[in-house]
């Protein structure tokens, strides 16, 4: 399991948890598994978030994921 | 002060070789946007609205076209419907539907054979409107009476009961926020307020456009990312965005403005109404300042908690950021994100509203957010250094983030050279001049994230062993001398054998525009990834002549060699020679390299100011200024230097003298740059930069960007050194002379 971290905009729409274990290989299952679990987040994710990887902003959305990688959901940022 | 286990003896990286567009630039010849022209072309005009907000009824273009010369005018209803999204808030924006959002807003545009007739017609074109209450600031925007601007616009994040001109809510955090503040010495809550800002770009929005009935079009445009433009205008026009070719002039400051549309569909639909004649449109000064994206204005409540020790045990923050009439454009959520990344802080709490206002779309401003943001907790954190007697560069390095600490937006924190940084500020010796009467020293410090983005470079070795680099990052502050330099240092040749081009959008993959830090960055990693290919494909050529193994050749200093004394003897084979037979050992050698690039590395830098103000009319003169910013590596320090200087003055601006002056009728009233006041040279001294080096560990020489963390520490630096020459703390920016001389006044009279 993959656990996912939600900043705090995202909670009220899983039931309020920090913190959500989903099952996923890739950054792309890890999210469709987010969004099977709790559907209110769909309109969100697909607005656009951006996925930190042990620090790092990932855009691939195959990019492999491990169950001992730290994961956190993050504003999208945009630079001038 | 290289910090690092990478490799720190380059022959090319670090040096400051002549900079490739210099000559083009001091004699005049390189092409900026307006500069380009094509036989044919026709000249455009745009009829702006003269009010902040009010319904089109009509719109009357007879007289214009019966103007001899005049070829075509359109209006929205030239535009095709049913877009949604940023797609229609782009369409809405170039060209205003039913209702004229903001002073400036575009509602017609005409072609001519002449600028004059141009302009002549568009002042002909009549429109009937309906004039509507309108809202300026961001706090009276979300008040219960204020006129709403687009119902229905929120987005799901807004809780319900807010006005509709709330249209987008945000929150994050984390630790015990009440046992935080019950940990402290010190509680202290403010409130600041910033007012929007203009990039300031010497070089207008300038365009070339051409599209025929077809869909087939071409452009050259002055842009940070011509695949932005193309992509935007195709969503905008209907058409593909494969039948656009868009090329970038070389471009006249950007910072962030450049990076989206204004106007340039407008040329196209102008061409493709005229019979595909090309149409040239460029804006004015005053077009750009009321229609052009400046960044958002900012009111923001601060609250932290510090021990008598200077450990900052909490820390909240509330955000209300307006971008004009369009949803997603303010940039609260960086802003949030960027407010406490300093530091670690165990209890953390973040709110941000983004609210509608009747002004200009904004656009993205050199590390959009950060500034407001720093100029808020910077100012703060300032504040109660002087109550609790502590030194404010002390406290932040006490509680300055570092690698394996949790950013206060979530992950943890990578290799990052805010300690560094803060070090060598403390060490500078211009913390060691005496301060005289009126004279005050302030500090602060800032952040950047950085960002990678979707990157196509291709590399072609020549007949003559030289290269060249196609790269579709426009060069807004010195990439090319980078990227060649990266190149030749990879392919160990010359600096002067490569040539850097930007290149239009047919010939490489997309790439996202010079914007987030990214273009030395991205586009260099690609580079020297090309190179790598290229060089492979080199020692192939020579093993191949040789008749050993490709892998029993390697590549040093710019020939291919036998590895070792079993791979044979040969002399080495240069790039020039394999260069020149090419053609006869299968063909041309190029590399390429297409990636979303990660690896980023964060950017973090300190600033500190002396000022002098005159107590009798509350100028403040900036008597030194000091940047010091982690590189990651420097690959051509003067550049470097060069931005760490145009950020610094670009903050100052900021902080001291620039705002939009907006009359009660919601018209912009400072147009033009006499007043609407940047900052000249003779008003600043130099400014001292110190390069800090933490090589970023994600990049092959480890870089990072270093465009935007400057302009971040000079809002909150000024305020906090005219608060100490002066006494008087001032909370809202422009820090203008009649404002602190108010201040000044104020606190003369307790």
């Amino acid at each position: 399991m993959v656990e996912i971290n939600l900043w705090s905009g995202l909670r009220r729409f899983a039931g309020d948890q920090v913190v959500i274990s989903v099952k996923g290989d890739t950054v792309r299952e890890i999210l469709d598994a987010l969004v099977t679990a709790h559907p209110a987040l769909t309109p969100v994710i697909k607005a656009g978030v951006s996925v930190s990887v042990n620090g790092q902003i990932v855009t691939n959305m195959s990019a492999a994921i491990d169950p001992l990688d730290e994961v956190y959901l993050i504003q999208r940022i945009k630079g001038g | 002060m290289p910090k690092d286990d990478l490799k720190t003896a380059y022959r090319l990286v670090g040096t400051r070789p002549n900079r490739p567009d210099g000559l083009d630039k001091v004699t005049g010849r390189a092409r900026y946007g307006a500069d380009i022209s094509a036989p044919g072309m026709l000249h455009a005009a745009v009829v702006r609205s003269p009010h902040a907000h009010a319904r089109i009824v009509r719109i009357d273009a007879s007289k214009a076209l019966a103007l001899d010369g005049v070829k075509a005018v359109i209006t929205r209803a030239d535009f095709p419907t049913g877009l949604t999204g940023d797609d229609w808030n782009l369409q809405e924006n170039t060209l205003a539907g039913d209702v004229a959002l903001y002073d400036g807003h575009a509602v017609a545009a005409v072609a001519a054979t002449s600028k004059l007739l141009a302009q002549d017609a568009a002042r002909l074109v009549e429109v009937e409107y309906e004039v509507l209450p309108h809202v300026i600031d961001v706090d009276a925007a979300m008040q219960p009476d204020a006129p709403i601007i687009r119902a229905g616009t929120a987005d799901h994040s807004v809780p319900e009961g807010m006005h509709p001109n709330v249209v987008k809510y945000i929150e994050f955090g984390h630790g015990d926020m009440d046992a935080g503040f019950a940990a402290a010495d010190l509680v202290r809550a403010q409130s600041y307020k910033t007012e929007a800002t203009h990039q300031g770009y010497i070089e207008p929005h300038a365009c070339l456009g051409q599209m025929g009935e077809d869909g087939k079009g071409e452009m050259w445009v002055c842009t940070q990312g011509q695949w932005y433009i193309r992509r935007m205008c195709s969503a905008v026009l209907g058409t593909e965005a494969s039948q656009l070719r868009v090329t970038p002039s070389e471009i006249g400051g950007g910072f962030g403005g450049k990076t989206t549309i204004f106007m340039e569909p407008l040329a196209l639909a102008l061409s493709r109404k005229a019979g595909g004649r090309p149409v040239k449109l460029v804006m004015s000064r005053a077009e750009v300042l009321r229609a052009t994206g400046p960044t958002a204005s900012a009111s923001m409540d601060v609250k932290m908690g510090m021990k008598a020790d200077g450990t900052i045990t909490a820390a909240s923050v509330n955000f209300r950021m307006q971008g004009g009439a369009f949803i997603g454009s303010s940039p609260v959520g960086e802003a949030l994100s960027c407010a406490l990344a300093c530091y670690t802080v165990p209890a953390v709490f973040h709110q941000g509203y983004e609210v509608l206002a009747n002004r200009p779309k904004a656009a993205a401003y050199r590390a959009p957010g950060s500034p407001m943001a720093a100029f808020a907790v910077e100012s703060l954190l300032d504040e109660m250094c002087v109550e609790l007697g502590l030194d404010a560069l002390v406290v932040r390095l006490k509680n300055a983030a570092r690698e394996g600490a949790k950013a206060s937006y979530g992950p943890t924190y990578n290799r990052i050279g805010l300690v560094e940084s803060l070090e060598a500020a403390m060490a500078h010796a211009n913390l060691k001049v005496p301060l005289g009467p009126n004279q005050g020293r302030g500090s602060a410090a800032g952040f950047w994230f950085n960002h990678g983005g979707e990157t196509s470079v291709s590399l072609a070795i020549g007949e003559d062993g030289t290269v060249t680099v196609s790269v579709g990052t426009p060069d807004v502050g010195g990439s090319r001398a980078s990227l060649g330099m990266m190149t030749a240092e990879t392919l160990g040749i010359a600096y002067e054998s490569v040539r850097v081009n930007i290149v239009e959008t047919g010939a490489l993959g997309v790439n996202e525009p010079t914007h987030g830090s990214r273009a030395t960055f991205a586009s260099g990693l690609a580079a020297v990834e090309a190179a790598k290919q290229a060089i492979a494909q080199m020692c192939a050529r020579a093993a191949a002549e040789w008749g050993i193994d490709a892998e029993a050749v390697e590549w040093l200093d710019g020939a291919a060699v036998p590895a070792g004394p079993n791979a044979g003897k040969f002399p080495p084979m240069s790039i020039a020679e394999i260069g020149a037979k090419m053609g006869s050992t299968g063909g041309p050698i190029s590399g390429h390299h297409e990636v979303t690039a990660g690896g980023v590395g964060a950017s973090f830098g300190a600033h500190v100011v002396d000022v002098e103000v005159d107590p009798e009319t509350g100028r403040t003169t900036v008597l030194r200024y000091l940047v010091v910013q982690d590189a990651g590596r420097a690959i051509h320090p003067a550049y470097v230097e060069g931005q760490y200087q145009g950020g610094a003055v670009q903050g100052i601006g900021w902080a001291l003298n620039e705002e939009y002056v907006y009359g009660a009728d919601g018209r912009l009233q400072n147009t033009v740059f006499l007043d609407y006041r940047i900052p000249v040279a003779s008003d600043l001294p130099m400014i001292d930069t110190v390069i800090v080096e933490v090589p970023n560990p994600g990049h092959p020489y480890g870089v990072r960007g270093v465009g935007e963390t400057g302009i971040t520490p000079p809002l909150p630096a000024l305020a906090n050194a005219i608060a100490a020459a002066t006494g008087a703390r001032l909370r809202s920016l422009p820090m203008s002379p009649p404002k602190v001389l108010a201040a000044i006044k104020a606190k003369a009279h307790g």
